[in-house]
């Protein structure tokens, strides 16, 4: 019994350092990226890694989901004679919710699991040890320009993704239900503000992109040195980087959206 | 990959993702109705501003002409004061009236402004003398009720003695 009980202090323990560590690394993190940008070819690339790979998946992504919610929107909207809402439905729940949210979690199943994986290998291949012994600081020369590159991806990605949702909307809404295009269009333009919505959607992309890019950074950077290790690094990274993004977002909405 | 081609092909993502960002400004919310001009303010006392919001549109002849920037109460009038931001290039006559309106049967609510007849206009700080307060639905059903109720007996009082 009091094996157990030592076992959980000793965990709560081990969860508390990593808390302090991974800060002491964010910080490391922000402090080094600035010096990123003096190597644009090394964040071009991360970006062209990162970025661009994404882009697919993302962008299917966003067709599927906007064609479902216009679906789906117009059964409920029907039911209160508000059809020609559906655009201002659709633009609304993507700009605020959907678009940062389901990217970031896109994002981290595949950017964030293909950081954690190679920065794991670097470590598992002592090219990290490598680059310290040539005394080249391997935080600014790895993982600066990858954490700048996701920072500048994420917001990218989401806008992407929210605005191919709204073109598939309106392919299903006009073209093959129906509703009047121009009702479509207007009232969404009535409803959606710039900064409100779309502004507070790229915020959270951002906040989104910082906190995903990190966990797969430090949780790369710290697992061990195995093949094992590296594997359960990248579930890892998939499940840490989701509950946070989803936490995150419970946080950002109540602060951004919750009326006074 | 050639040096060139990740370069090129990261600024097309870039460029995509702007883009998408300005579809979304322009085409699905109201960048384009956006007014950058200076607006001047005018004051309105309201025994009853209902539902009416920050933020409200301000219309005159159903056209937008400013917003309504806050509500608040007067202490010493015991009556609701609006301020509203009028975009400078409308001006009103001095007897212009602010009444409270619905947008449809059960939508929001905004500002109406009908202008009156003066030769003087309405300057940024100035009050508007004539209001009406906004429709409250549970003062008609009331009044609904109450004339419902003063016709029965009435009925009564005048049938066969």
């Amino acid at each position: 019994m009091s094996e157990a009980l030592a076992e959980l202090g000793r965990r709560a323990l081990a969860v508390l350092g990593i808390l302090g560590h991974s800060a002491a690394f964010f910080v490391e993190l922000v402090r080094t990226a600035p010096r990123s940008l003096r190597r644009p070819y090394l964040t071009t690339v991360q970006v062209h890694a990162i970025g661009n790979r994404s882009l697919i998946i993302i962008a299917a992504s966003g067709i599927a989901v906007g064609l479902v919610l216009a679906l789906q929107g117009y059964i409920t909207l029907s039911r209160y004679g508000a059809t020609e809402s559906l655009g201002l439905l659709v633009a609304l729940a993507l700009a605020r919710e959907l678009g940062p949210v389901i990217t970031a979690l896109l994002y981290a199943g595949g950017a964030g699991t293909s950081l954690t994986a190679e920065i794991g290998l670097m470590k598992a291949g002592e090219q990290l040890v490598a680059m310290e012994m040539m005394a080249v600081d391997p935080r600014i020369r790895v993982l600066a320009p990858r954490f700048v590159a996701g920072v500048i991806s994420m917001p990218l990605l989401g806008a992407i993704f929210s605005a191919v949702g709204v073109m598939a909307a309106y392919v299903v809404g006009v073209w093959m239900i129906g509703i009047d295009a121009g009702a479509f269009w207007s009232q969404m333009q009535d409803g959606v503000d710039v900064i409100k919505d779309v502004g507070n959607g790229v915020v959270k992309t951002i906040v989104f992109g910082i906190a995903t890019t990190f966990i797969a950074l430090y949780i790369g950077y710290e697992c061990e040195a195995t093949p094992e290790g590296v594997a359960l690094a990248t579930t890892r990274t998939v499940v840490v980087s989701s509950l946070s993004v989803l936490f995150l977002d419970f946080i950002l909405t109540a602060l951004m959206f919750s009326t006074p | 990959m050639s040096k060139k081609q990740i370069e090129t092909l990261v600024g097309l993502f870039v460029l995509l993702g702007m883009l998408a960002i300005f579809f979304l400004a322009l085409k699905a919310a109201n960048l384009a109705s956006f007014s950058f001009d200076t607006t001047y303010p005018l004051l309105a006392r309201f025994d009853n501003v209902g539902g009416l919001k920050v933020g409200a549109p301000v219309k005159s002849a159903g056209v937008t002409v400013g917003r309504v920037a806050s509500i608040s109460f007067d202490n010493k009038s015991f009556q609701g004061m609006v301020t509203l931001q009028i975009d400078h290039g409308f001006q009103f006559p001095t007897d212009t009236s602010a009444k409270i309106l619905t947008a449809g049967l059960l939508g929001d609510q905004y500002v109406g402004l009908d202008p009156g007849a003066d030769e003087k206009n309405l300057q940024g700080g100035d009050t508007i003398k004539m209001t009406q307060s906004a429709v409250i639905l549970e003062n008609l059903i009331g009044q609904f009720l109450y004339n419902k109720a003063a016709e029965a007996p009435a009925k009564e009082g005048s049938g066969p003695k």
